[in-house]
């Protein structure tokens, strides 16, 4: 195979001084990525910033206001964190002991790893189906309290506490699988050393392990509660669409493909844009002041 | 990093556990009995006669996945499936990698702007941008249909590939890079003869997980799909957000064929990639 080595261009001076920039032919590579996320991302995005502003009838701000005005539209934000925030909680702090108990190696780690991915793939639907048929009424679970003595449970799913299920089945493995990693990135020197000066687990756990997991205890919360914030399938199927789980994606569904209210739907679809980047933002903010070094739960 | 071998340890652990131990695994086997419940109730639904107030259908059956397949023409809806999953990989693979190269490998200005916009869409909840892209696509007349459900599909896919290839690729040695290019070779040779083959494995374990990801990506596709785009998982929701219509049990039994595709799916990527792999890159540290 013969290759041509590069011909020197005809005007050396401009291509020199970009190419000292970093910039040169290679970066070309990069267009088509650059040209897709503006094309498919930015532009939708900005499309749509525009046509929530520019409202069928009204003032620019009209969707906005009709949103904001409508306590029944306006309350699905208070309704979507009431559901994401404390199911991202529960996901991420009930996975730090399990994960601390499970990083070194022991038999059966690959086989309860390869099972807590199975509801990551589930998918949302599945989930859903499922719960209908465990939870609901003369499913297992029910006639299991039964047997053992406990009548009259309350109502677990076609309500929040469905949608709560679901989101801490696909959203637990998932937290606990990327501690997991966090924590396996942790040098386990650290430990030990501490170990020889003298402290017990529990200063070990709180003074070693605890900050340098901290920062990546923020990431999976905010990868948890991305996940969590865009419930929308079960709501509907496990949740009570119409009340207690009307959450903002169904109230952006509702409007652009029931209402045909374009205006309106790019409306909420900022807002929930803007509500999740709030909270990601407050954690990212918290968790640039925590350690994030070399040897840490990496960020 | 792409196929992990299981390391043996001698060490031995103690049998008898602390009680926070003991609490510990019984969180896991809670949670591990619920999610069998869960998969279980479906399972045994789905071959089951007649269920109503027993543990147990009265009888077995296997009609229900003959009548799924017919009425919810499955074989179209899995051709369809399989169609918009591969076309989304082989299109994100042919983005995302050269595009992880260079992140990987160059500086360049405004190179954490780039980087921070391919954050973007995975940080983003599908329905924020799902919806404005819907209507893009409806305007230029994209969707409902195939190409739409692939494009939008691709918003997440392509970011993804780059965020798990980049790691991937930075960890080559990029003296190979210098000596193959001292040795004559173009970029064209390079990437053909020297960085394709190193980099099979990484692309594979990002192709798996993009396939997994579409296969189960419900929000983008619903919103773009018309009658007939629909993917396997948009079809069983609106089987089952339209209850009553249909048999409960032909649902499940739809519900199982999806199931057992994600796992088929699933096996193939853990012969690939390491569980925690599929939610982020893991380090692998040797024992102590």
């Amino acid at each position: 195979m013969t290759l041509t080595a590069e011909r020197a261009p005809a005007d050396p001076g401009l291509r020199h001084r970009l190419a000292e920039r970093g910039v040169d032919r290679q970066l070309l590579l990069l267009l088509p990525a650059v040209l897709f996320v503006v094309l498919l991302f930015l532009y939708p995005f900005f499309y749509g910033l525009q046509l929530s502003f520019a409202p069928a009838q009204g003032g620019p701000f009209a969707s906005y206001i009709a949103f904001f005005s409508d306590s029944y539209q306006s309350g699905t934000i208070w309704i979507t964190l009431k559901l994401a925030l404390p199911a991202a909680l529960l996901n991420v702090l009930a996975s730090v002991p399990i994960a601390y108990r499970m990083r070194g190696n022991f038999r059966g780690k690959r086989l309860l790893t390869i099972l807590l991915v199975v509801p990551i793939t589930l998918g949302t639907v599945l989930t859903a189906q499922g719960l209908r048929n465990f939870l609901g009424p003369n499913g297992w679970f029910d006639r299991l309290l039964g047997a053992i003595g406990i009548a009259d449970m309350p109502q677990l799913v076609q309500n929040y506490w469905g949608v709560f299920f679901s989101l801490v089945i696909t959203g637990f493995p998932f937290a606990f699988l990327l501690i997991l990693s966090y924590l396996s990135g942790i040098d386990p020197t650290l430990e030990r050393a501490a170990a020889t000066l003298g402290a017990d687990w529990k200063q070990r756990f709180l003074r070693i392990t605890l900050p340098l997991l901290a920062p990546g205890l923020a990431t999976t919360f905010c990868l948890t509660f991305v996940l969590a914030f865009s419930v929308f399938p079960s709501a509907v199927l496990v949740g009570d669409p119409a009340g207690s789980t009307r959450v903002l994606s169904l109230a952006a569904y509702q409007a652009a493909y029931e209402k045909f209210d374009y205006s309106l739907a790019s409306a909420i679809a900022m807002i929930m844009g803007a509500v999740e980047l709030i909270v990601i933002g407050v954690v990212l903010l918290a968790r640039s002041q925590l350690y994030t070094g070399t040897t840490g739960g990496k960020g | 990093m792409a196929a992990t071998t299981s390391t043996n340890t001698t060490t031995r652990r103690r049998l008898v556990a602390s009680p926070g131990a003991w609490l510990v695994w019984a969180a896991v086997a809670f949670f591990l009995l619920n999610l069998a419940g869960v998969v279980g109730s479906v399972l045994v639904s789905s071959f089951g006669t007649r269920w109503f107030d027993s543990w147990f259908p009265e009888g077995f059956t296997g009609e229900w996945y003959g009548a799924a397949w017919k009425e919810f023409g499955l074989l179209d809806v899995i051709s369809v499936t399989l169609q918009i999953s591969l076309l989304v990989v082989l299109i994100s693979v042919l983005i995302g990698v050269p595009a992880a190269y260079v992140l990987a490998r160059r500086t360049f200005p405004f190179k954490r702007l780039v980087m921070f916009a391919f954050l973007l869409p995975i940080l983003m909840p599908p329905i924020t941008y799902g919806i404005p892209l819907a209507t893009v696509l409806y305007k230029f007349g994209l969707a409902p249909g195939i190409a739409g459900v692939v494009l939008s599909n691709l918003v997440p896919s392509v970011p993804f590939v780059i965020l798990t290839m980049t790691p991937f690729i930075e960890q080559i040695n990029p003296s190979i890079e210098s000596a193959a290019r001292m040795c004559g070779a173009g970029v064209r040779a390079l990437f053909l003869r020297v960085l394709g083959p190193l980099l099979v494995p990484g692309i594979l374990a990002a192709a798996i997980l993009v396939l997994v990801r579409t296969v189960g990506m419900f929000e983008l596709t619903f919103l773009t799909a018309g009658p007939d785009s629909q993917t396997l998982v948009v079809a069983l929701y609106y089987s089952m957000s339209a209850a009553g219509i249909r048999a409960q049990q032909s649902i499940d039994a739809m519900a199982v064929i999806y199931t057992s595709t994600m796992l088929v799916l699933l096996v193939i990527a853990l012969r690939f990639v390491n569980p925690t792999q599929l939610v982020a890159r893991v380090k692998e540290t040797p024992e102590p």
